[in-house]
């Protein structure tokens, strides 16, 4: 799959700012530095990746404490950057599929799963530059669809979402050696659009602390989790959980928090029917 | 536990040349080999770690300079370690504990006292009964030969502990990726020029690291004007499972209750720190005198005592490095500390550090994470730093206070020892620190699995 899309060259008419995506792209090379840009995201990452992880573990009925425990899904990140969080769960098991807008993401996380030898730890990670909304097209479904830290980035954040809603799998009956599948799972992850969002992940973060480059976030469109919610049940999901993501500055640390959803949250949603 | 002189039968870097030790010819054996962890160093803490991580299902290379047979020979290694109550959960967690078959003594009472050469231990003295806690002993005396009988033991039912022995790490390798991008892998290149491929490489290769030093990560290190004698003691009487602290002015006199032995003599462990210019007028002494000596500082309580075995003597000194962690290096046990042997806690800061280190990379493991990449290895470092720069200070002050015979220290530390002895939550607190079970514990420490 990988391979036609190179040789088809990129494919970005989707629902995709090109200002944002050229924006990331030059983040791309320092990306995988832990104390580099993205030393929030790196920071983030083992808290979020948990929560991913225990959420498609009770979906799908996995030991989340066993080898490898998403063998066997398909799992779709769309917004991969270089492979944050694509790289976790193909090392978790899951056969993975990292899209991305920006060509120089995609790159860079070709390059770091290449570098790393990720093929031969025998997991299975494919990148490619193109958007949700041509992969909707083509009719894909995942078992698993991720996509954190993106919504408030595309130019219509609920058609976005609508659209990730779509590419989540229907229930699938038992049909010869394989067992039934439940229906897929979806998770996102986002920023809220508070007055405490704006004091912290835009002014705080980027003005104050400097964690992040000015600019790297537009406020206006970030996304209420009732708004979130109302697009993934437009695209036929039933919203299962949302729960904040809360900084502790003194320990540096991020934690997951069942009622504070004021700046960052986290939302699951299945699809139970066909 | 596979065992590997050379690499035969390590997983090769590409699966597709993966082949077993029996169906490899006696030719070349691969020149690289790929692991998740690679351990620099088989000792006691190196072993530990390896065994633990593979027991949750880690890949994981272990090289040590020494074979083992090497290693568990009677003459290579003929001290004592006492385990603490944490560190003895951890072996038990691991599955070390049952292959010891018994060969540790609880330790059940530990006496503290002040004295001098020739006289009784002070009447002010202070003592821990571990029954007054309901906790289980405080610790064991486990030979340090058993104990790596009992790794090796464990280490041969895990088929994803690869042993590469003797062979020593030459260096450490960053193969591609430059820092700018994070770094995507680390190898060890072996003597030989071989090497074994991993996410992270510990330095588990003792005080002088040869692997911290190459990183450049520093080291604070100070010499004690004391050096330890060691050696195994008979004695008339059994020792129904005390340890006496017996604080000389040269240092402490440390006599621990060890298991009888074949021949069913009753034995303890001695270690005995003396002053450096004293010592060497020691250890010149044949066994019966050496025995007197100890008589002399001892007493009576347990009758007549005798010298088994030989006897072994090192400077003492302390030392912490700076860091635990460099790129994707890391460093545990000696390698990252060494303490005065005054409370007996140098072994278990190591198997703490093992224990933290474990669940930091089994946890991130769990997550899908790079095991060398930042995260599980900055609160590896974190969780483990500020123990250590404590029980640093505390040894060192607690050497500083009683090595010397200054008549006012003299005083105020007996009336210490006779206070702490009637404070009840103090000398509780006291000992459950001495067990190694206070603070924020790894999950081996308190004896849950991975």
């Amino acid at each position: 799959m990988a391979a036609t899309a190179a040789a088809a060259g990129p494919e970005t008419d989707g629902n995709v700012d090109a200002g944002e995506v050229a924006k990331f792209g030059q983040f791309a090379a320092t990306w995988w530095d832990p104390e580099g840009e993205m030393r929030p995201l790196h920071r983030m990452n083992p808290t979020r990746l948990a929560y991913l992880r225990d959420a498609a573990c009770a979906r799908f009925g996995r030991d989340p404490r066993a080898d490898r425990p998403l063998s066997g899904l398909s799992a779709l990140d769309v917004g991969c950057g270089p492979g944050l969080i694509a790289e976790p769960l193909a090392r978790l098991g899951a056969s993975v599929l990292g899209i991305d807008a920006a060509g120089e993401s995609i790159a860079a996380a070709d390059a770091h799963a290449q570098a790393t030898g990720l093929a031969e730890l025998g997991c299975d990670l494919t990148y490619r530059q193109t958007t949700a909304e041509t992969l909707l097209s083509e009719g894909a479904s995942f078992d698993l669809v991720v996509s954190l830290e993106v919504v408030e980035h595309t130019p219509d954040p609920e058609g976005f979402l609508e659209t990730c809603g779509r590419l989540v799998a229907p229930p699938c009956p038992a049909k010869g050696k394989r067992p039934a599948m439940p229906g897929g799972l979806l998770a996102i992850s986002t920023l809220n659009r508070t007055l405490k969002s704006l004091a912290m992940a835009k002014v705080g973060a980027e003005y104050v602390l400097r964690w992040l480059p000015v600019g790297t976030h537009d406020w206006r469109r970030f996304v209420r989790p009732r708004e979130a919610a109302a697009a993934l049940r437009a695209a036929g999901l039933t919203v299962t959980d949302a729960t904040g993501l809360v900084y502790n500055p003194l320990t540096d640390s991020w934690r997951l928090a069942t009622r504070d959803l004021d700046v960052n949250y986290l939302m699951t949603a299945v699809r139970e029917n066909a | 536990m596979p065992i590997f002189a050379a690499m035969d039968g390590l997983p090769p870097t590409r699966p597709t040349r993966r082949r077993t030790a029996s169906s490899r010819p006696h030719g070349r054996p691969p020149a690289s080999a790929r692991v998740e962890v690679a351990i620099a160093g088989g000792g006691l803490v190196g072993l530990t770690l390896g065994v633990a991580l593979a027991g949750a299902g880690t890949e994981v290379a272990v090289v040590d300079a020494q074979s083992p047979e090497a290693l568990t020979d009677a003459g290579y290694d003929g001290r004592s370690s006492a385990i603490a109550a944490g560190s003895a959960n951890l072996l038990e967690a691991i599955g070390v504990w049952p292959h010891l078959h018994g060969e540790a003594e609880p330790i059940l009472d530990i006496r503290v006292s002040d004295g001098r050469i020739g006289r009784p231990a002070a009447p002010l003295f202070l003592h821990y009964d571990s029954a007054a806690l309901e906790r289980g002993p405080f610790g064991w005396i486990v030979e340090n030969r058993r104990l790596r009988q009992a790794l090796f033991a464990r280490a041969a039912e895990l088929a994803n502990l690869h042993l590469v022995a003797p062979a020593g790490v030459a260096a450490a390798e960053r193969p591609g990726g430059t820092a700018e991008r994070g770094e995507t892998g680390i190898a060890a290149r072996l003597n030989d020029g071989r090497t074994i491929a991993a996410e992270l490489l510990v330095a588990a290769d003792g005080r002088r690291s040869p692997l911290r030093e190459a990183a450049g990560i520093r080291c604070l290190h100070w010499d004690y004007p004391q050096v330890g004698l060691v050696a195994t003691l008979t004695h008339e009487l059994p020792h129904g499972g005390v340890a006496h602290e017996h604080f000389l002015p040269s240092g402490p006199f440390a006599v621990l209750p060890m298991t009888d032995g074949e021949d069913g003599s009753h034995r303890s462990s001695l270690v005995w720190t003396e002053r450096k210019d004293l010592a060497p007028a020691m250890l010149a002494l044949d066994d019966a005198a050496f025995a007197w000596e100890c008589q002399r500082r001892f007493g009576d309580s347990l009758g007549r005592l005798g010298l088994t075995g030989p006897r072994w003597s090192y400077p003492l000194s302390l030392h912490h490095a700076q860091r635990y962690r460099a790129g994707r290096l890391v460093l545990v046990g000696d390698a990252a500390h060494g303490i005065h042997p005054i409370a007996g806690q140098g072994l278990n800061l190591g198997l703490r550090d093992v224990a933290a280190l474990a669940e930091c990379l089994v946890d991130a493991r769990r997550l899908g994470l790079d095991l060398g990449a930042g995260e599980p290895l900055a609160r590896y470092e974190r969780w483990r730093r500020p123990d250590t720069m404590t029980l640093i200070a505390v040894t060192d002050s607690l050497n500083r206070l009683f090595s010397n015979d200054l008549p006012p220290l003299r005083l105020v530390r007996d009336l210490g020892m006779a206070l702490v002895d009637r404070a009840q939550p103090l000398k509780r607190l006291l000992m459950l620190h001495a067990m190694g079970l206070v603070g924020d514990l790894p999950r081996l420490i308190k004896g849950e699995p991975l």
